[in-house]
């Protein structure tokens, strides 16, 4: 006789092994694709980072999902005209200003402890210090001088007057109550002793909606309320944040249920999540942000073919970035004429603008003197071919699904481009920061609303040996109008002259054509059915800073 | 013997010796570092930040000073920070190490126990159905790229089923031995098979080698057993090169599969080695891929010794 009881055993432990636990809606498990390598709001610079404080920490001020400026820990923001900002006149002619602030009464750590002045100082001494490992001290070291009114107002005097005074964006809150003694006990140190990293889920860190209750580095964080919140109630109990690499794993991990979204900004590219729309577009909303992530291809202007600006612009109008755009991105992403993205404020549509015009860009390579066409491919009188290189980060398929369709556009006018990628490490810690690519390079810029490109357009700032390649001019673009511009602009207080200035800028931009633009990237945002209120803001400042408006939808 | 390990010891400390200067000057002689890599992501870092953020980290000094202080910390046992993951060396490898001790562990036994048994029945009916079948699955099995593979068994049994997870170690804050395991089940499934073609094929070929030879023949025609023949004296001979397969295993089982890994999301030694040494987390790499050399050479020694008890004629005392 045949003994059942192993064949029931073994039932058993199936039913054990597979049956997973039912989710329940108060919890919410978001998907990315990146792990912090810190939680320290000051110490290095990761979306994913910025993605999981925007549930725990809140900054003092910060831009919205409208890319306007807002108070997210203090009452209102310094303004000239209402008295809670100075201008300072220097000694040596130059403006400063004097900025005032209050912070929000009811503002708490999660361990009860009041937010206050006590951690404005504290913050500052960090970011001052030279050794504190802070990424982005600039802020810190434009301030001349904090003056404390009391517990909750402070005044901080700032070496350079621009009209983004009311802006301190990057000064991130530390508990002095909890920090100070491992910052004293040795300074050098610190970024490796902050308690945001050895004791993470002390309650005292937080001080948003949510507090990290538990985590395992690399795999997931667990955030709770925040029993000290002092704002709106979140709608959810518990929320997990997933970190999941492989975007066809993170992909699977939604469809089986085990995460309920994916981040936009850390999650699918642009290709994929179209076709997971086009796939799973009942189940889930797939909802686009266009975003200030500025894809565009540098030019070497050192190079003498692409310093002839004949040739710059045969270059852009030999390509249809329309068609690319609608075919590889399913037109979700607009193209770009400029380095201003449409919705930021200070955009205009009254620039040059270059379509696809191939008798134009025939035109134009002919007066150049690229006359003579051989085997497909333009030379000049000294019998030179017109070719370029352009490169790109290998690895990523979208640029290289880019990359190769442009070099089919451009041998159609005879301009012979050959494609050389490179590692990310390579290309952006060596190729492009030390000016070593040939003559184009292709990559992104993430910027902030009304974002100066001071950095990326100014003639100080062209990365040579003799400056120790600081900088990120990477085209060598050298324009004593664009200087002047960028100069003006950023002190510019006046709302209606300094949008004159950015419409100049612009203009000049698209005339001169230092880079060619390609688009501005959007993020895709993975939603459920049932979530409502999350608000992407398609800039540095993450989605997740506005988490108390998330609901399950129908439910308030 | 005693001779011959503590030569084999003093070799395999010169060895970590040279591979941990060949690892730091590799890392250290590719091109960017972290700020530069920050850089690019954030171009609101001035020039200014960058250069004092690689002076705090030691980024500025020499290849060989950084190295200098690295060995001087190491051999008093502090393999220091890691920058990518703000925690010592030690307490970031050691939960790890266990996660890929775990996976790649139960994923070399299930494939040996597979593996051995089709490998011996394949090559005693050597080009009949079984054997065709065995080769035909030896070959899907290690011709099938990982992520391909990872990614079918997680859309059958994950997405289409909904019978397992479909990656990560364990639910979010369960201890749970029989969680764990569900978690395990799927990794562990593409590793065997993956890890089982291969072996299949060494077990093969090594037993129609021990079947063919005069030893072979001899204790046939002495009157054994088939059983007696198969089990005693060609498994131990066809074993010989299994063992060396399986050595040279070792090392990857510490060193993890970076793939299968990712794919699963499965924290463990292969994707921590790929980070660091793209992070340019020097303390990390090299703490881990050390610890992948030490595991390689030892399995290597202890190979050399398994030689000489399966095979008599192997001998190290002289």
């Amino acid at each position: 006789m045949r003994r059942p009881w192993p064949w029931t055993i073994l039932a058993l432990a199936a039913l054990l092994l597979l049956g997973g636990p039912a989710v329940a809606r108060e919890r919410l498990t978001i998907g990315i694709t990146q792990y912090p390598s810190t939680l320290n709001p000051n110490i290095d610079s990761m979306a994913a980072k910025s993605y999981v404080l925007g549930f725990t920490h809140r900054p003092i001020t910060q831009f919205d999902a409208d890319w306007e400026l807002q108070c997210w820990l203090c009452l209102e923001l310094p303004d000239l005209d209402a008295g809670t900002a100075e201008v300072v006149e220097r000694d040596d002619g130059t403006k400063g200003v004097r900025t005032r602030y209050t912070l929000h009464p009811e503002a708490r750590w999660g361990d009860g402890t009041p937010v206050t002045t006590r951690d404005v100082a504290f913050t500052i001494e960090v970011g001052k210090h030279e050794q504190s490992g802070f990424s982005n001290a600039e802020l810190y070291r434009r301030v001349v001088e904090l003056e404390i009114i009391d517990d909750k107002t402070f005044v901080i005097e700032s070496e350079k007057l621009t009209f983004l005074y009311p802006a301190i964006n990057d000064l991130r809150l530390l508990p002095e109550h909890l920090e100070r003694e491992v910052f004293e006990a040795d300074p050098a140190t610190y970024r490796n002793r902050t308690l945001f990293d050895t004791d993470p889920t002390n309650p005292g860190l937080a001080m948003g909606p949510y507090r990290i209750t538990s985590l395992e580095t690399g795999a997931f964080i667990t955030l709770e309320r925040n029993p000290e919140w002092w704002g709106k109630e979140p709608a959810f109990d518990q929320i997990v944040i997933r970190t999941i690499e492989n975007t066809a794993a993170l992909e699977a991990n939604l469809l089986s249920g085990e995460i309920d979204m994916i981040e936009g900004s850390l999650g699918l590219a642009l290709d994929q999540a179209t076709a997971f729309e086009a796939r799973h577009g009942e189940r889930f909303r797939v909802f686009y942000k266009p975003g200030l992530i500025y894809e565009h291809i540098d030019l070497n202007l050192d190079n003498p073919i692409l310093a002839d600006r004949r040739i710059r612009e045969a270059l852009i109008r030999s390509i249809d970035r329309e068609a690319l755009s609608r075919q590889l991105f399913d037109g979700r992403q607009a193209v770009a004429h400029g380095n201003v993205n449409p919705l930021d404020w200070v955009y205009t549509e009254d620039i040059p603008t270059y379509g696809e015009d191939l008798d134009a860009a025939r035109a134009l390579l002919d007066e150049a003197g690229w006359t003579e066409i051989r085997d497909g491919v333009r030379h000049n009188a000294a019998g030179e071919p017109l070719r370029l290189t352009i490169m790109t980060t290998a690895g990523n398929r979208s640029r290289e699904l880019v990359q190769q369709v442009l070099q089919s556009m451009w041998q159609r006018v005879g301009i012979d481009v050959a494609i050389q990628n490179e590692p990310a490490r390579v290309f952006f810690g060596e190729t492009m920061s030390k000016r070593r690519f040939p003559a184009m390079g292709m990559y992104a810029w993430i910027s902030s609303p009304e974002n100066v490109p001071r950095s990326t357009l100014h003639s100080e700032e062209i990365p040579t040996e003799a400056n120790g390649w600081a900088g990120q001019n990477y085209p060598g673009f050298v324009n004593a109008a664009m200087d002047a511009l960028i100069d003006e602009i950023e002190i510019t207080l006046d709302r209606d002259a300094r949008e004159q200035l950015w419409h100049e800028l612009q203009r000049l931009y698209a005339e001169e054509l230092p880079v060619i633009p390609l688009y501005f990237r959007a993020d895709a945002h993975i939603w459920p059915e049932w979530l409502a209120g999350v608000a992407p803001t398609g800039h540095m400042g993450a989605t997740s800073l506005t988490v108390e408006n998330w609901h399950v939808a129908g439910g308030g | 013997m005693s001779g011959y390990l503590g030569r084999r010891i003093a070799e395999t400390v010169f060895l970590l010796w040279l591979m941990s200067f060949l690892i730091y000057a590799l890392i250290g002689l590719m091109p960017g570092d972290p700020i530069d890599l920050m850089l690019s992501a954030d171009p609101e870092i001035t020039a200014e930040d960058a250069a004092r953020l690689k002076a705090l980290q030691g980024l500025d000094r020499p290849l060989i000073e950084r190295y200098g202080f690295w060995l001087q910390g190491a051999v008093t046992g502090d393999f220091g920070y890691s920058r990518l993951y703000a925690r010592p060396v030690v307490d970031v490898i050691g939960p790890r190490l266990v996660n890929t001790l775990i996976l790649m562990g139960t994923s070399l036994v299930l494939a040996l126990l597979l593996a051995i048994p089709a490998g011996i029945v394949a090559a005693l009916y050597p080009r009949g159905l079984t054997d065709s079948t065995v080769n035909l699955l030896a070959f899907a099995g290690f011709s099938v790229p990982s992520f391909w593979l990872g990614l079918i068994l997680i859309i059958v049994f994950a997405v289409q089923l909904g019978w397992l997870p479909a990656g990560g170690t364990a639910p979010v804050g369960s201890t749970d031995l029989l969680d764990r395991l569900r978690y395990l089940i799927l990794p562990v499934l593409t590793l065997t098979l993956l890890a089982a073609g291969t072996f299949v094929r060494f077990v093969r070929a090594a037993m129609l080698e021990a079947l063919r030879e005069d030893f072979i023949r001899t204790a046939r025609v002495k009157g054994l057993s088939r059983t007696a023949v198969v089990v005693r004296h060609a498994m131990p001979h066809a074993m010989l090169s299994l063992v060396t397969i399986v050595a040279l295993n070792v090392g990857s089982l510490f060193s993890g599969s970076l793939v299968v890994e990712t794919i699963f999301a499965y924290l463990g030694m292969g994707k921590l080695i790929y980070d660091s040494i793209m992070g340019n987390d020097y303390n990390l790499a090299l703490a881990a891929l050390l610890i992948a050399t030490l595991v390689t050479l030892l399995a290597n020694l202890v190979a050399d010794i398994a030689y000489g008890w399966l095979d008599p004629r192997i001998d190290y005392g002289g």
